[in-house]
């Protein structure tokens, strides 16, 4: 084969050799986000911790449901399922049952997440599957051009709200620690540095772990965009905080005033369900296994039935 | 007895709770070690304690296709049970019962009756369930069947709770058997015995076992009744068998997850009734859409909404046919008894891999949840397995187009994991390449290529789907026209019409998607009469096969009451329309459950 086969025409890359710098993991196309979506700053880290973390893209399955954010899995080069609305942590759990070798990365925002989807969030968060679930959390629903969304502040006014918000926002990371989730972060995507070792450390934990980023919309939502978020931010880890410690993680979670916390809140290493499902313990991932009955396996189940 | 050999139907009443499933149990396993056919209906409520449940089970020393007419053995275990059914009894038939709890009221003429002393037999036993056991004594004796048959059976069924529990069942058993030897009138020809030992199913666990033998390595669901007892087998036998099992918070979540695991490359499937089914829709179309294989399988139950949970109906067929948003094809296939239900499986497999699409079974209460025998040696445990145009071993090739647009339509597969064929696949409309077009600019002429690609490699797989024919005497004054698990009740009703000078015969339809309506056209514009069975109000299969053909039939016999039909409900509606101008006949059911 020639070395011109061998290279894709869009990205113009080998496609067998291993990434040498985090812009191999740029997509075939580039994002139709906004100017200054704060979703850029998060692909970005995402493509940067992968590259540090020396995965290949095929090694790697990024899923996602609907938003704007959700289209990030085609701005990655990688493997992608871009699906449907709230539904990427079911398709991303079925994907690394069946092939428990893939670093499988749900990707999403927070209408997606913790609206449509909340429900799979507080079941993944509990069956601690080894999976990483990114959510550009932006307070607000973009691709439908602006109402409030789940983690839309009080009284926000909205074309949804257009007298003001009368509902409680969802904190996801309260949320998340309360539904068993090993890893539970918070990022800022307007400090990449910070949010690639959050990545980075959510792909390593084994086990699920939530990384929930302030990804500001500059288009819909004027309350919380970047000159909101930079005199608040402080880091966790500048506060000595405790990641074995869930009460004052969640103490610090709920603060969201003139401070707000960015950081590893907690993070545990209850055995991930991978590592307890018998069925994956031997043999190669369940999509490459043998299909069918064996003879001997028949038998005994005719026998049963005898 | 009927004169043609053995055709017996025992009925055990009684409440939930009272154990009926353990007798039912033990009978079935005795009937079909002696070769002998069975087909068990369980007719019950949607209740843990209490209610009222009637469990028939017919025996027939050669194949038996539905639950029959009537009950030939009556065993109460409570007065309901006797209150209740009592007046159906025909002559020659035995009632048994606990005859210091029960009282028998007036018996019809010719019936038998057998009341058991349970107090004075149990001899103080503190057992509660002890009166079942005692009347399986009772029944193997009047039956005619050898004590050392039940022994055994007794022996396996209570193996695991101890040797002292056995040993108080097998002399409660014996305690009945003599009882009934020294009192009751027994069988004038001893129970037959067939021609080799039959293996025990039930709908759901042949669905499950089809699942296993297709390939299935993942299998989720959320419990819903009557769909549950597939999620039950899968369980029980996943660490075996080496499949994933996983119950899931809900059936949106199920749909997807069983998508998410046949793209990494497992064959997938997944168990619901209706409701449950409902909300899996939307994945079935971004199965669709991102051309993923999975297997959906609606346990059919009376509907609407959460409707009638414990009884059958066959009112699912247009959300099948119209489940999803969107216009796209999928493989629908109504299996039409047990045994079919497990072939069904790995053929529905291998269609869907070949058309890179979704595929739904509809089965329902009936077939799902009914127990038969089956002979061993028809089931087929290694059925063929054909993954369609799906990469192994891919090395890289140039770029790889997830969507490629084939003259077949269909484009090689690869699973996510091999190196040099990255690519996205999306539930947004999408090029050959998976990237989406539907944001920035949604090129007409590709979207129509898309919609053509998906539609022409349906096409191209439907000769591998058999057309319908016809079943019985070409000559027929009426043709029987049924679709799943109606089959045999209409396979039994012929045979009762032919003894009743009338000839019939069946046309029954298993693939609805694809149907091969101008096949089913041509048979049923050359019949004499045609009239269609099916268990709903409105006629769902009439209204499909006029919207796919053209052609409506003379007359319909419908049932919507939740029980499934009996033969001679088809005899008299048939006999009913031969000589009436009415087009619909709704039978009567007189067990009342």
């Amino acid at each position: 084969m020639s070395v011109a086969e061998r290279t894709d025409p869009l990205l113009g890359i080998d496609l067998a050799r291993a990434p040498e710098s985090a812009k191999d993991f740029k997509g075939k196309v580039n994002p139709d986000w906004c100017k200054g979506c704060g979703d850029f700053g998060v692909l970005n880290s995402l493509q940067r911790a992968l590259f540090e973390l020396e995965l290949k893209p095929h090694e790697i399955l990024a899923v996602s449901g609907i938003g704007c954010s959700s289209n990030l899995p085609g701005y990655l080069n990688a493997y992608g399922m871009h699906t449907l609305h709230g539904r990427s942590l079911p398709f991303a759990t079925g994907a690394k049952l069946g092939n428990h070798e893939l670093t499988v990365i749900a990707t999403g925002g927070d209408g997606d997440g913790y609206g449509i989807g909340g429900n799979h969030l507080m079941h993944t968060a509990r069956r601690n599957l080894n999976l990483t679930y990114l959510v550009m959390n932006n307070q607000i629903y973009g691709l439908t051009t602006g109402q409030i969304s789940p983690t839309s502040r009080p009284e926000m006014k909205t074309k949804s709200t257009p007298f003001g918000n009368l509902e409680y926002p969802i904190n996801p990371i309260t949320s998340a620690i309360m539904n068993g989730a090993t890893y539970v972060a918070r990022g800022y995507s307007a400090d990449p540095k910070h949010l690639v070792e959050l990545i980075k450390g959510g792909i390593q934990h084994q086990g699920f772990s939530l990384i929930d980023v302030f990804s500001p919309c500059v288009t819909f939502n004027h309350d919380n965009d970047f000159a909101f978020f930079k005199p608040r931010i402080k880091k966790l880890e500048d506060e000595g905080h405790d990641t074995q410690d869930w009460k004052a993680a969640c103490e610090k979670a709920m603060a969201w005033g003139d401070e707000i916390y960015i950081g590893l809140f907690i993070t545990n290493d209850r055995p991930s369900l991978d590592s307890m499902e018998m069925v994956l313990q031997d043999g190669p991932p369940l999509a490459r296994r043998e299909l069918g009955l064996s003879k001997e396996q028949g038998k005994k189940l005719i026998g049963r039935m005898m | 007895m009927s004169v043609n050999g053995l055709d017996f139907t025992i009925g055990i009443g009684g409440a939930a709770g009272q154990g009926i499933a353990t007798p039912g149990n033990i009978l079935a396993r005795m009937f079909g070690r002696r070769g002998l056919h069975l087909y068990a209906y369980n007719a019950y409520q949607s209740i843990i304690r209490g209610g009222h449940i009637l469990l028939s089970i017919r025996i027939r020393d050669q194949e038996v296709h539905s639950h029959g007419d009537g009950i030939d053995m009556l065993l109460c275990l409570n007065q309901d049970t006797m209150d209740r059914h009592l007046n159906i009894l025909k002559p020659g038939s035995w009632v048994i019962y606990n005859a210091d709890k029960v009282e028998p009221g007036e018996l019809p003429e010719g019936v038998l009756a057998c009341p058991m002393p349970v107090g004075e037999l149990a001899e103080g036993s503190k057992n509660k369930l002890i009166q079942n056991t005692i009347s399986l004594g009772v029944m193997m004796s009047v039956l005619g069947a050898d004590f050392g048959v039940l022994q055994e059976a007794l022996e396996q069924a209570f193996g695991r709770k101890g040797a002292a529990v056995v040993e108080e069942n097998v002399k409660m058993a014996r305690a009945g058997y003599d009882h009934a030897a020294a009192n009751f009138e027994s069988f004038p020809t001893p129970l037959p015995e067939g021609e080799k030992p039959l293996a025990m199913w039930t709908g759901n666990s042949a669905l499950a076992m089809g699942g296993a033998a297709a390939g299935v390595k993942f299998y989720c669901a959320y419990p819903m009744s009557p769909s549950t007892g597939v999620l039950h087998w899968f369980a029980n036998h996943a660490h075996e068998l080496g499949i994933m099992v996983r119950q899931v918070e809900d059936e949106i979540g199920v749909a997807n997850m069983a998508i998410g695991a046949a793209h990494s490359g497992c064959r997938a499937m997944c168990a619901t009734s209706g409701g449950g089914f409902a909300l899996m829709t939307e994945a079935i179309g971004a199965a669709s859409m991102m051309e993923i294989p999975v297997v959906y399988i609606n346990v059919m139950r009376a509907g609407p909404s959460t409707g009638v949970p414990t009884k059958t109906e066959q009112g699912d067929l247009w959300q099948a046919l119209g489940a999803s948003q969107g216009d796209f094809e999928r493989f629908i296939v109504a299996p039409v008894n047990c045994l079919d239900a497990y072939n069904t499986v790995p053929e529905i497999f291998n269609l869907v891999d070949k058309a890179q699409c979704p595929g739904i079974i509809i089965s329902d209460l009936l077939i799902s949840e009914g127990t038969f025998n089956v002979d061993p040696d028809l089931v087929d445990l290694q059925p063929e397995i054909n993954r369609g145009d799906f990469l192994v071993d891919p090395s890289p090739n140039g770029t790889y187009l997830r969507y490629k647009d084939t003259e077949s339509g269909i484009s090689p597969r690869v699973v996510p994991g091999y190196e040099g064929f990255v690519h996205t696949v999306a539930t947004d409309e999408h090029d050959e390449d998976g990237v989406i077009i539907s944001d920035e600019f949604t090129h007409p002429h590709k979207r129509r290529k898309s919609v053509e690609k998906r539609a022409r490699k349906f096409q191209g797989v439907v000769a591998d789907v058999p057309a319908p024919s016809l079943e019985g005497p070409a000559d027929a004054e009426v043709t029987l026209l049924g679709w799943g698990s109606t089959y045999g009740v209409i396979k039994e009703a012929i045979e009762i019409l032919a003894e009743q000078g009338v000839v019939a015969n069946q046309l029954p339809i298993k693939w609805i998607a694809p149907l091969h309506g101008d096949v089913v056209e041509d048979i049923l514009s050359s019949a004499k009469k045609v009239i269609l069975v099916e268990n709903n109000h409105s006629g769902q299969f009439a209204r499909y096969l006029r919207s796919e053909t053209g052609y409506s039939p003379d007359g319909h016999i419908r049932k919507y009451d939740g029980e499934p039909f009996m033969p001679h409900h088809v005899v008299e509606g048939v006999l009913e329309l031969m000589k009436t101008e009415e087009s619909i006949y709704v039978p009567y059911q007189e067990i009342i459950v």
